[in-house]
């Protein structure tokens, strides 16, 4: 999160001057992989343009103010001009007419900064509205994307593409755009302008600037290259500090912290020597264009000057020509930093718009019903399912749950009991048989509403940064506080609740950092009886907690399950001892079943496992 | 900020060469319209066109001169902050070397990165800008104004409403805006936490189907982060019209009363033109300058962080008496032991601990979460300091034994494993740099990790980590377990770290472990009742204080909390 910080918004929107950043482009300074560039810039164009349609209004207004506001301001130097005209010499100057001119630069400028103004301000409003809608429909996209997409995607990632890169949209959104067309606008008008004026001069005075623009495009090409073996070690040297320090504590416990020291020291020295390369190489581009301009400013100045002699044009032409030839160089230079910014900024907009392309879950919406009042009878039936194709996790089970029953799935990592759970609350579809819940087949049934009625545990006990209160009343948002506490009373949770600062009001930072597992734990159960399901499913709920921790939540457990269907998947026997009964499932097979002491009667799978994690105590 | 100043000084040289040169850049860009005037008054004004074209060409001349100064104050100014970067980053990994676990937990690891990187970077970045910024703008804008005075001190006087008017317009984005550029990055922190709960707890929110919930939290806080963008956006854009609006109102009024001074013969054509090109250079000058302020107290902010790593002092060194002791034996005596962490309030994590752990026994630890098992065995290597009492190793004090000599005889394997990335083989060696082949393959042997790696496809070169295998954590844990053993240390402690091993793997662990390091004095922490079994001495921790000694035997007979784990472990028929 906070490496992305000091590319946002904290720059200041406008960015007329040389870019000095440590890396080139101010902006995207920092420690990222060079930006790739986008596959298909046209058909993310046309999609970010989408967006942009719905503020048509807007956006025809500050395009129509920028063209009217650069236009405008081009007239100040052929003004400068024919002021300069009027003084013929002393005496001799005719100050009617320098009035009149007077005031119409004055006229000029003053609507052309107020338009200028009035650009800012409606594009400020057509960007981040823009950028609004974006961010939201991409936020309700992900709420739609199957389960499947976010197992098989890496997380960083994904944030990254959900924070960084819609970040850099916005900011492209927001400065490029109109930048690089008045900067566009300058160019043209000035040359046309200048052309119009004396085509002669316009030559003389462009003379130089293919120079400079085929010396910068060549050391461009030399930045890149050094720009990318700078991000390399960039690269290089970011891993070994994430690593390091993140693996801190193991560099001390084996006394290796010169040893990291100087293999830091080493890429530090490789990164020194590839930044001042890269640097250097950028760095000599705003000279460059300085001394293009300056050229063409004493080109001007000279053969304007010989002209003049001969007559060929006046002394005011030479005065426009001066304050033109400053208009050339800096917006060509500019529309060259911003069209890096627009490149990063496409790449990361065909990113977000990937997403945005991903297939949701509530596709296949049509001919499923609600699911009202649920009794709890669950069957699966002749079950086959794998994640990937053929290589099926579950194979042929078939299991059926009496309402009111407690079921216990058991057996090694890895023989599908979670999956089972996945495919229970459709976060993934059964491939082949089927699963009903009072003798409706699941798939026929809304996805909301079938998840209404289950009430999920995870082994992972996820807490939102919010107060206690709410992360119970997660389980049913229209509670009142009294249920609230109630359902914390009966989850065994109220008692350390009280003892926290603020008791139920309490905020949990870090996603409940400041309470402990089984503390967390309780507030999920809370949640879940809240949630008054009919159906409970309780994921490996307890093995991250002690086993003595585990006996006061069992309690709450035990409330929790009376009177509905229960799945209860654990790795320790212990604790499901009293389900009504257990299947041992072993490589996506259902390899025993029954209650605890049948199995063990059995001397079965179920027994060999239960031994072989009592029998060195028993 | 001097604070960091001080990485600038070994290159003091490059330092001053820096703007120096940029003087020359400036010098060139001033001469320019001054070289122009003469054309224009004196070449122009008398038809010699001979002057005409000498002062043009002196122009070119200064031109090129120019651009020689702003490339050397570039390759100059690059040089410093590149080395100033780079030194300053070296010295922040040292002294983070240096930290205490107690810094460590203090400063959390991602923010420690990003101070390492990012903060560097800005800071690194500001050193550029005012070796060549700073210096250009401040003389472009004082030499126009002296060569502007020089020309018509008059006409001058223009700058006297032009100036204060800019100071007031950037003082008014500086005031106005900057809290606000704050606030958005409160809401946008904000709209990006609520995407990145929605990413980890997605299971949760689509089990309990509260999509719509979460979208219509996730619009308030997008909302209200476009509100206070627009408002942002609008009220620093207002200042760059405004700004430009100043300096061509300045021109218009250079032109009007210059034209005035033509005619009234006080000056000339070709200076006032020369004054309009001093006006803009003054003007354009002190606008970056207030936009390189506004930069340089963005920097601030990463200055402020990097001082606070520098300034952190290192709370456990070695002592000035400390003893260059090798500790061979490995016996460990706590006495009376109590630690509390920096800091916290409350109880102290723990209580009045003796015990003495005797040379090849092994100690088994147990004790719920929050016990503070694993405070008690991070005490023996000095990860921290005890807060009263002593704990002495071969009969030393550890705090009066040399760090790396204690840690050098300490195996430590952490609850949360760690590799780095490399091979297998390389992450092993991690625990002992002149190891040999056949070391390294008797302790993966001992940790029970030689027949995993045997049957990967590169087996000791394989390489761990993004691009290459995906281990299981049972197998790093005993990879991490091989680490610590390479080090035939005389202390080995194994905090949690058989956790993910099934019972049979971790048995024959243990028999390994005894027969490789029978004379090691052993640590363990366990969850276990099943992996403390064979222990010379179990203890048992409740609240941070020790609440049973003994053996398996013993403790099941006397000890209240051990009957009530075992309980909990074997069930009700088992006691």
């Amino acid at each position: 999160m906070s490496t992305q910080r000091n590319n946002s918004k904290e720059q200041p929107p406008f960015s007329s001057q040389r870019r000095v950043g440590p890396f080139g482009g101010g902006h995207r300074a920092g420690f990222k992989g060079p930006k790739v560039k986008a596959k298909d810039s046209r058909k993310t164009l046309k999609k970010l343009w989408q967006y942009l349609k719905r503020q048509k209004k807007g956006l025809i207004m500050a395009l129509a103010l920028v063209i009217a506001g650069t236009v405008l301001s081009l007239l100040g130097p052929y003004l400068i001009g024919l002021g300069v005209d009027t003084m013929i010499g002393p005496g001799r100057v005719d100050l009617e007419r320098l009035g009149t001119i007077a005031l119409w630069m004055l006229t000029a400028h003053v609507l052309s900064a107020l338009m200028g103004a009035m650009q800012t301000y409606v594009i400020a409003g057509v960007s981040h509205h823009t950028v609004r809608e974006l961010r939201k429909d991409l936020f309700e996209k992900v709420q739609m994307l199957p389960v499947r997409f976010f197992d098989q995607s890496s997380h960083g990632e994904l944030m990254s593409r959900l924070t960084n890169d819609i970040e850099t949209v916005s900011n492209t959104l927001t400065q490029s755009i109109t930048h690089v067309l008045s900067s566009i606008i300058t160019v043209v008008g000035a040359l046309g302008m200048m052309l119009l004026l004396s085509p002669i001069l316009t030559v003389i005075s462009l003379i130089s600037v293919p120079f400079g623009l085929a010396l910068t495009g060549k050391i461009a090409k030399g930045t890149r290259k050094h720009f990318l073996a700078q991000q390399q070690e960039l690269g290089a040297l970011n891993g070994v500090i994430e690593e390091t320090i993140s693996g801190q504590r193991v560099v001390k416990a084996f006394n290796h912290e010169e040893k990291v020291i100087g293999l830091f020291e080493g890429v530090n020295l490789k990164l020194k020597s590839a930044g001042i390369k890269a640097q250097i190489y950028s760095g000599v581009i705003p000279p460059l264009m300085g001394v293009v301009s300056n050229i063409s400013f004493a080109l001007v100045a000279g053969a304007g000057g010989w002209m003049a002699l001969k007559g060929m044009i006046s002394i005011g032409i030479i005065a426009s020509f001066l304050n033109y030839s400053r208009h050339f160089a800096r917006p060509i230079n500019d529309i060259a930093n911003q069209f890096n910014l627009i490149q990063s900024a496409i790449a990361g907009a065909e990113r977000v718009f990937e997403v945005m392309e991903e297939e949701v879950e509530f596709s296949q919406e049509e001919g499923e019903v609600p699911l009202k009042d649920v009794s709890g009878k669950v069957v699966f039936q002749d079950v086959t399912f794998g994640y990937q194709k053929d290589l099926p996790v579950l194979k042929n089970i078939s299991l059926t749950a009496e309402p009111g029953q407690t079921i216990a799935l058991v057996g090694p990592t890895g023989a599908g009991k979670t999956t089972i759970v996945n495919l229970l609350t459709r976060f993934y579809d059964v491939e082949k048989g089927s699963i009903t819940i009072d003798g409706k087949d699941i798939r026929r049934i809304k996805k909301e509403s079938l998840r209404k009625k289950l009430g999920i545990v995870l082994q992972d006990a996820y807490l939102f940064s919010d107060t206690v209160r709410e992360n119970i009343r997660f389980g049913k948002l229209d509670a009142a506080d009294s249920e609230v506490e109630a359902a914390a009373r009966m989850a065994n949770a109220e008692q350390f609740i009280l003892r926290l600062p603020q008791g139920y009001d309490t905020f949990l930072s870090d996603e409940g950092g400041n309470l402990s597992q089984g503390q967390r734990q309780l507030l999920t159960i809370a949640r879940a009886i809240l949630a008054n399901p009919s159906i409970l499913i309780l994921d490996e709920a307890t093995s991250s907690v002690d086993t003595r921790t585990e006996m006061h939540i069992q309690e709450a457990m035990l409330s929790l399950m009376k009177g509905r269907t229960s799945f209860v998947i654990a790795h320790r026997l212990s604790t499901i001892r009293g389900a009504d009964l257990i299947l041992v499932i072993n490589d996506g097979e259902i390899v025993e079943k029954g209650t605890h002491s049948e199995l063990l009667e059995a001397q079965g799978f179920y027994h060999q496992l239960y031994h072989s994690q009592f029998k060195r105590g028993a | 900020m001097k604070k960091l100043f001080i990485y600038i000084k070994p290159y003091w040289k490059a330092t001053l060469a820096a703007p120096l040169l940029m003087l020359i850049e400036v010098a060139a860009d001033l001469m320019q319209p001054r070289l122009m005037a003469k054309i224009v008054d004196m070449g122009i004004a008398t038809g010699d066109v001979e002057l005409v074209i000498r002062t043009g060409l002196i122009m070119i001349g200064m031109a090129l001169l120019g651009v020689c100064g702003g490339i050397g104050c570039m390759i100059y100014s690059s040089i410093v902050a590149q080395s100033f970067g780079t030194d300053l980053r070296l010295d922040l990994f040292k002294r983070t070397q240096s930290f205490s676990f107690a810094s460590l937990d203090k400063f959390k690891t991602a923010s420690l990165i990003t101070r390492l990187t990012n903060d560097v970077v800005q800071v690194q970045s500001l050193v550029l800008m005012l070796l060549r910024i700073f210096v250009r703008a401040p003389f472009l804008a004082m030499g126009g104004m002296i060569m502007a005075m020089m020309i018509n001190f008059q006409l001058a006087l223009i700058l006297v409403f032009a100036i204060p008017i800019l100071a007031v317009a950037l003082s008014y984005v500086i005031k106005k805006g900057f809290p606000l550029f704050s606030k958005v990055q409160k809401r946008l922190d904000k709209v990006n936490k609520v995407m990145q709960e929605n990413l980890t707890g997605i299971r949760v929110v689509k089990a309990f189907a509260r999509s719509d919930f979460e979208n219509s939290r996730f619009g308030m806080a997008n909302d209200r982060l476009a509100q206070i963008n627009i408002k942002a956006s609008r009220t620093v854009g207002l200042v760059m019209p405004l700004m430009m609006l100043v300096m061509n109102l300045s021109i218009v009024a250079v032109l009007w009363f210059g034209g005035i001074k033509v005619n009234n013969g006080s000056i000339l054509v070709g200076e006032v033109m020369a004054f309009i090109n001093y006006m803009g250079q003054i003007l354009s000058s002190l606008m970056m300058l207030g936009f390189m302020l506004m930069m340089a107290s963005r920097a601030k902010v990463s200055a402020d962080r990097i001082i606070e790593v520098l300034e952190t002092e290192t709370d456990i060194k070695d002592a000035q008496d400390a003893k260059d002791q090798v500790i061979t034996a490995g016996r460990v005596d706590f006495q009376n032991v109590s630690f509390q962490y920096q800091g916290a309030a409350g109880n102290p994590v723990l209580k009045n601990i003796s015990f003495t752990a005797n040379p090849g026994e092994t100690v088994a630890v147990l004790g719920s979460t929050g016990s503070g098992k694993s405070t008690l065995v991070n005490l023996i290597p000095r990860f921290y300091d005890v807060t009263v009492g002593n704990i002495l190793v071969d009969g030393t004090d550890v705090r009066k034994i040399k760090m790396e000599n204690l840690r050098a005889s300490i195996g430590m394997v952490l609850q949360e494993t760690i590799l780095f990335s490399g091979t297998i083989k390389e992450n092993i060696k991690w625990g002992r740099d002149d190891a040999t082949d056949e070391e390294i393959i008797q302790a993966a042997i001992t940790a029970q990790a030689h027949d995993f790696i045997m049957k990967l496809p590169e087996g000791y070169n394989a390489v761990l980590g993004q691009r290459g295998v995906n281990l299981s954590g049972g197998q790093k844990q005993r990879l991490a377990i091989a680490r610590a053993l390479l080090k035939k240390p005389a202390i080995l402690i194994l905090d949690d770290s058989t956790s993910a091993l099934d019972l049979g793997t971790e048995s024959r662990l243990q028999q390994a472990l005894k027969k490789y390091l029978g004379n090691t004095t052993r640590f363990v922490i366990a969850q276990r009742i099943s992996s403390v079994l064979e222990a010379d001495k179990i203890l048992v921790l409740e609240d941070g204080q020790i609440a049973g000694v003994g053996k398996h035997e013993d403790l099941v007979k006397n000890c209240r909390v051990y009957q009530d784990i075992y309980r909990s472990q074997m069930g009700e028929e088992a006691v």
